[in-house]
């Protein structure tokens, strides 16, 4: 069952409008993960991504369908389940030690304080911020911000992470260091992590597998794109792979016209159950090449 | 060289305070030129020395800091009720301040958590509220010596009245604007309620808890002044109103400087209350 680890299943969300009426986000929609895959999703503003995010964290309940992780639906929050949110969203008036302990103690109750403490220094540590483990949040700058997250995030050692363009805010040159922490992380614990970007550059870089979602409202997926890319990849290496350009022209080929046009022409044979998979390469010609696969 | 800016503020500030001084002890050395002669003996007898001898009735920065100083060598002493030590008059109001001050923190912290939680609550609470928020604290009095038949206690429920309204508002409006974030990094995290009021809403609201706090100690402190001058007895605002009929004006402004040096007091304890809360975003 590994190959469903995570499963959505034809799920819904609707908003009431606020001249009447309601305002369906996306409706039926399936996907799956396997464990200790990093899948990564794009769209565009409105497609409905970061409610998908906050259906699999529990915040958010679907109107139709469910979400099942490692076998049970998903009924509210869990700590098997940790956010990393846009904003850093870390308590300004604990210090960074104080915020990863929060979470700690959240996990284990039962734990003395000096258990807590020390597990919540390991984290700190992985994730490069030891000697700041004492300042306040105010203190840090946004990318030390986003790492106490992260080191927040893991120290709960959940089933799976979620992480909602948690990059968006940072420089690039921070946001490429992170990047490689989170995959390195990932990799090292065997994470199942399930990402939200709009940037396509960190889609091919940290994801196995990426989701192309339509624009909103009633959102769907158009297609799942398998990266063709070795999983051992280097940051500074990958745009010399040959498939590099395949992939990305193709996932911006979607960002720009078919994320827009894909509900208009919606391409024969295709299954909301099991969106179409495909797998750019430099073999085939042209971003459509590949829909062979599916 | 230019002196720190502190500094430069002190040495302001103690000009001000010499020029006041002096300009006040001025205006109360100069006196009439003997108008002792125009006046009726009897009314001269009624008003006594300054009437007659053309001295101003107004006493002078040296009358007042002498009377301080005597005070505060003997600030405790109660020779029966009309003559007690400043302290003791002080040690009253403080202690009916604190006294309707703490019940009002009883109420209205949480009942300001329930309003800002629930906008059920907030929404039905809301004109009452409206209502009552308006009214004269000392409205209240007459109601209470009714109902209490105690004028002491009137006076501590004068005090819990007029400092419920700005710490319930604080308190709610800083509860309902915690911000989501922090409230989900909670939900997240499976922390329950109560631990999630005590450690994400209370720690997130307390700044604005705090400064529904202060100004409400600072209401308190106007108000207790007054409702003492009605209930009589004790306290800083007996005083004042004592000292004004036996006409010692020297201990009225004694009285004042002193309502006001405590004033500031509880206004500063609060403020450094309020500054250890407070967290940098």
């Amino acid at each position: 069952m590994s190959d469903r680890y995570i499963s959505i299943e034809g799920i819904a969300r609707r908003y009431p409008k606020a001249g009447g009426g309601t305002t369906t986000v996306f409706e039926d929609l399936w996907f799956s993960m396997r464990k200790g895959e990093f899948v990564c999703v794009i769209g565009h503003s409105g497609c409905g991504k970061t409610t998908v995010l906050n259906i699999l964290n529990g915040l958010d309940a679907p109107d139709d369908g469910a979400a099942i992780v490692d076998g049970k639906a998903i009924e509210g929050p869990s700590l098997d389940r940790a956010v990393i949110f846009q904003g850093h969203s870390l308590l300004p008036w604990r210090t960074v030690l104080g915020n990863v302990a929060y979470a700690v103690a959240a996990k284990h109750r039962d734990w003395p304080k000096a258990k807590v403490t020390a597990h919540a220094m390991a984290f700190i540590e992985k994730v490069g911020l030891k000697g700041s483990e004492l300042k306040k949040p105010s203190e840090l700058s946004g990318g030390m911000k986003q790492r106490v997250g992260i080191a927040r995030a893991l120290s709960i050692e959940p089933k799976m992470m979620l992480m909602d363009e948690p990059f968006s805010a940072l420089d690039a040159l921070t946001r490429g260091t992170l990047q490689d922490e989170v995959r390195r992380i990932c990799l090292e614990t065997g994470q199942t992590a399930f990402m939200i970007t709009h940037d396509v550059d960190e889609a091919i870089y940290l994801a196995d597998r990426i989701v192309l979602m339509t624009n909103g409202p009633q959102a769907m997926i158009a297609e799942i794109v398998e990266n063709p890319l070795p999983r051992d990849r280097i940051r500074t290496e990958v745009h010399h792979h040959r498939d590099y350009y395949a992939i990305r022209n193709h996932l911006i080929d979607f960002l720009v016209v078919r994320s827009k046009s894909f509900r208009d022409e919606i391409p024969e044979g295709y299954d909301r159950r099991h969106p179409p998979i495909v797998r750019p390469g430099a073999d085939g010609s042209g971003p459509d090449a590949g829909h062979k696969a599916a | 060289m230019t002196l720190p800016l502190n500094l430069r503020a002190l040495v302001l500030s103690l000009a001000i305070l010499v020029v006041f001084l002096t300009a006040w002890h001025v205006a109360t050395q100069t006196g009439g030129a003997g108008p002792a002669a125009n006046i009726d003996p009897e009314y001269a007898k009624l008003m006594g020395l300054e009437v007659t001898q053309g001295k101003s009735a107004m006493p002078g920065p040296l009358d007042v800091g002498k009377t301080i100083w005597g005070h505060l060598r003997d600030p405790f002493y109660d020779k029966g009720p009309n003559d007690k030590g400043l302290g003791i008059q002080l040690a009253y109001s403080l202690g009916r301040v604190l006294l309707g001050y703490a019940l009002a923190v009883l109420l209205a912290v949480p009942l300001g958590f329930l309003i800002g939680m629930s906008p059920l609550i907030s929404k039905a609470l809301d004109p009452f509220i409206q209502v009552l928020k308006p009214i004269s604290p000392l409205a209240w009095m007459p109601l209470a010596l009714y109902t209490i038949k105690d004028s002491s206690v009137s006076a501590i429920f004068v005090i819990f009245i007029c400092s419920v309204w700005p710490m319930l508002l604080n308190t709610a409006f800083g509860v309902s604007a915690v911000r989501k974030e922090w409230l989900n990094v909670a939900r997240t995290l499976e922390v329950g309620p109560v631990r999630r009021a005590f450690t994400i809403i209370l720690p997130a609201a307390a700044p604005t808890i705090l400064t529904g706090m202060r100004i409400s100690i600072g209401i308190a402190w106007l108000v207790i002044v007054a409702a003492e001058m009605l209930v009589g007895g004790t306290g800083i605002g007996y005083f004042v109103w004592n000292e004004w009929n036996n006409l010692s004006i020297t201990n009225v402004i004694v009285a004042i400087t002193v309502i006001g040096v405590m004033g500031m007091i509880l206004d500063q304890t609060l403020a450094r209350l309020q500054r250890a809360v407070t967290y940098p975003d």
